[in-house]
């Protein structure tokens, strides 16, 4: 299997669907000759030319309300934006219109619209440069929400993104997009909604997703050289949930940590420990805990930034103080 | 009043502080020492200098990502700059804000801005409450041409109008937003036709030529705290650098940046001053007052404390 990186996947989820289906097309700020701020669209505009790979001005709201234009009428664009912070630019477009379009329309319009951006911080961008907006789009009824943290499924979610016919959140982190990977061949596509078990382990199971998936599993292995076996689940579509696939596992362990790079408050960690007592109160031997940004906006100095996002060490404590 | 000579002065060694702060900015990222991006805004110190130096200590301004030039004009210390640049405690925002963020209320500047158009409104508001207070304060907003697409802006271009702001509003037109030159991605791009169009008093000038930035703010903020608000100045300027570091600057020759070299405004005010009666060693004078300026910062930052982790937790409400 090939081994390349985030960007190189994400690239080639948009290469080869946009080869097969002539409805994809591409707008978003820089993404032509230049190829993205971040390279996941590079080269595409020499394949595919200036129709299909459009370079739009500083305008979030207009390219995305457009974006849904065009959806509404057979076309399946994918729309970049640079900072998922800028999201909120055209806030009143995502959810106001996309999400809720088909519905208000009693199903006889639709918007096949992916609109991907990076999000997150560790790199002292700032606070307007570095939040995790998945809870607040995973909240709108109308969106789905996926947030892979492995090349491989950067790919194969982009993919099931592009056809699933419905508006997605797709969202990557600017740390992840160096990591690599091993990537099948050939096609292939990771089904929206289903989570992975990328490590077993029989005494706490620890949900993640995107970059502190990979904080998780370095935990895991710290915890595994004291006597504590984690089984780290992988989200990878933060709506819808994947329920099933966590109760299975606490049956198992009776343990549950839920881990975050957004904040803990009204975060997703909330949310699956409310599932958790709602749908299976008897499978924990003790109360689950969660992990999330402390309640500030993400600071600059790296000082600062390290205290408040979740570190591997964090979950290393935080799994410890639970035996 | 033009700026005397003298004052000419003053304006070379302000610009050329800007000028080396940035420069030991770069230094510093190259070094890994600086976390996040940084925009360096290297070849537009005039509209900085012109446009701050007009404006009183109680006006407000509000800036971009890359503002460090306008703020540092406007009287940020460059000590709580550079600090902050670094993240440190001693940052003008504690180490909280970096790069994209200075801010200091006590000299006007209510704040740079890392959102594309995000701080235009700000600047509004500021000179709304200045009406409101009665008092006769001014706001300056500096953005690139690059904003002049951004719903807010265009919204705030109309309020501006029918409420007859104190606002000045500088565009710094560099020709480019990020790597797109902005002919390409803006429908009338000479931006003062659209501040026209909502009504505005509006004109383009010269951005490079530090006293001609001076004259026009100087003269529109006069008008602006008798009532004739708002107006428009479009600055038409160049940016030396990328847009950040690491732009790989495919989007333009460096025929056309080395032809920019030649009209870059710390060169243009230093043939000024000689024609005005400097001598070389007058100018060389001025660049090591901005010299020692800068190194006294850089010392002052490099040994100054990182915050301590649990300064995390404050200063998110009183
Ligand atoms: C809402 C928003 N969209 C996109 C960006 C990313 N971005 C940062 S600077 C920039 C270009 C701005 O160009 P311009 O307004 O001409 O200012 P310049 O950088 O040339 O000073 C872009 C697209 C952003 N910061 N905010
Ligand atoms: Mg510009």
């Amino acid at each position: 299997m090939p081994n390349i990186t985030y960007v190189q996947a994400l690239n080639e989820a948009l290469r080869e669907e946009m080869k097969v289906d002539p409805r994809i097309f591409l707008m978003g700020e820089d993404i032509g000759h230049h190829g993205g701020i971040f390279r996941v669209t590079k080269d595409l505009i020499d394949e595919f030319g200036v129709d299909r790979v459009r370079d739009t001005p500083i305008s979030e709201s207009s390219f995305v309300g457009l974006g849904i234009g065009a959806a509404m009428v057979g076309m399946r664009p994918v729309v970049e934006l640079l900072f998922m912070d800028f999201a909120l630019v055209a806030a009143d477009q995502i959810v106001n219109q996309a999400a809720k379009l088909r519905y208000m329309s009693g199903g006889t319009v639709s918007i096949p619209m992916v609109v991907r951006a990076q999000q997150g911080g560790g790199r002292g961008n700032g606070a307007q440069h570095s939040q995790s907006f998945e809870t607040w789009f995973a909240q709108v009824p109308g969106l789905i929400v996926v947030a892979p943290s492995t090349p491989a499924d950067a790919k194969g979610l982009l993919k099931s993104s592009m056809r699933t016919g419905n508006p997605v959140i797709f969202i990557e982190h600017k740390l992840l997009y160096n990591t690599k990977g091993d990537v099948p061949e050939g096609d292939y596509s990771i089904p929206i909604g289903k989570a992975e078990i990328k490590r077993d382990g029989r005494d706490i199971t620890i949900v993640s997703y995107s970059r502190t998936l990979l904080f998780a599993l370095e935990a895991a292995e710290t915890l595994a050289q004291k006597g504590i076996e984690a089984e780290v689940i992988d989200l990878r579509t933060i709506e819808p949930l994947d329920m099933p696939t966590i109760l299975e596992s606490i049956k198992g362990t009776g343990r549950l940590l839920v881990v975050h790079e957004a904040h803990n408050n009204c975060g997703l960690g909330a949310e699956i420990i409310a599932r958790v007592y709602e749908q299976a109160p008897d499978s924990l031997i003790m109360p689950p805990r969660r992990l999330g940004a402390k309640h500030v906006p993400i600071p600059m100095a790296e000082s600062l930034e390290d205290s408040v996002l979740p570190q591997t060490a964090d979950i290393v404590n935080a799994v410890e103080a639970m035996f | 009043m033009p700026l005397t000579p003298e004052r000419l002065q003053d304006a070379y060694r302000q610009m050329l502080v800007i000028r080396k702060f940035e420069e030991a900015i770069r230094s510093l990222y190259q070094q890994g020492k600086i976390r996040g991006s940084f925009h360096p805004c290297v070849g537009q110190e005039a509209t900085a200098v012109g446009g701050c130096w007009a404006l009183r200590q109680d006006d407000y301004l509000t800036c971009t990502y890359r503002g460090h030039g306008q703020a540092i004009a406007k009287g940020l210390s460059v000590r709580a700059a550079m600090a902050e640049m670094l993240g440190k405690a001693a940052g003008c925002s504690k180490g909280k804000g970096g790069s994209m963020h200075f801010t200091d209320p006590s000299v006007g500047l209510l704040g740079a801005n890392a959102i594309v158009a995000g701080g235009v409104p700000h600047a509004a508001g500021a000179a709304l409450a200045s009406r409101l207070q009665k008092k006769d304060n001014v706001a300056i907003a500096y953005f690139g041409e690059g904003a002049v697409n951004q719903g807010v802006f265009l919204e705030s271009l109309n309020l501006a109008v029918i409420w007859k702001l104190p606002l000045i509003l500088v565009c710094e037109n560099n020709l480019y937003s990020e790597m797109s030159p902005s002919h390409e991605t803006t429908s009338v791009v000479e931006t003062y036709k659209r501040a026209e169009g909502f009504g505005f008093k509006a004109v383009q000038i010269d951005g490079n030529d530090v006293e001609a930035v001076y004259n026009t703010v100087e003269t529109v903020a006069a008008k602006a705290r008798a009532g004739g608000g708002p107006f428009y100045i479009e600055a038409m300027t160049y940016r030396l650098w990328g847009h950040m570091m690491g732009d790989p600057e495919i989007y333009r020759t460096k025929e056309e940046v080395a032809k920019a070299k030649e009209n870059e405004p710390i060169v243009r005010c230093g043939k000024r001053l000689l024609e005005l009666g400097c001598s070389d060693a007058d100018l060389t004078r001025l660049d090591a007052e901005a010299e020692a300026v800068i190194a006294d910062a850089l010392e002052f930052a490099e040994t100054s404390p990182a915050p301590p982790p649990a300064d995390a937790l404050t200063d998110v409400f009183i």
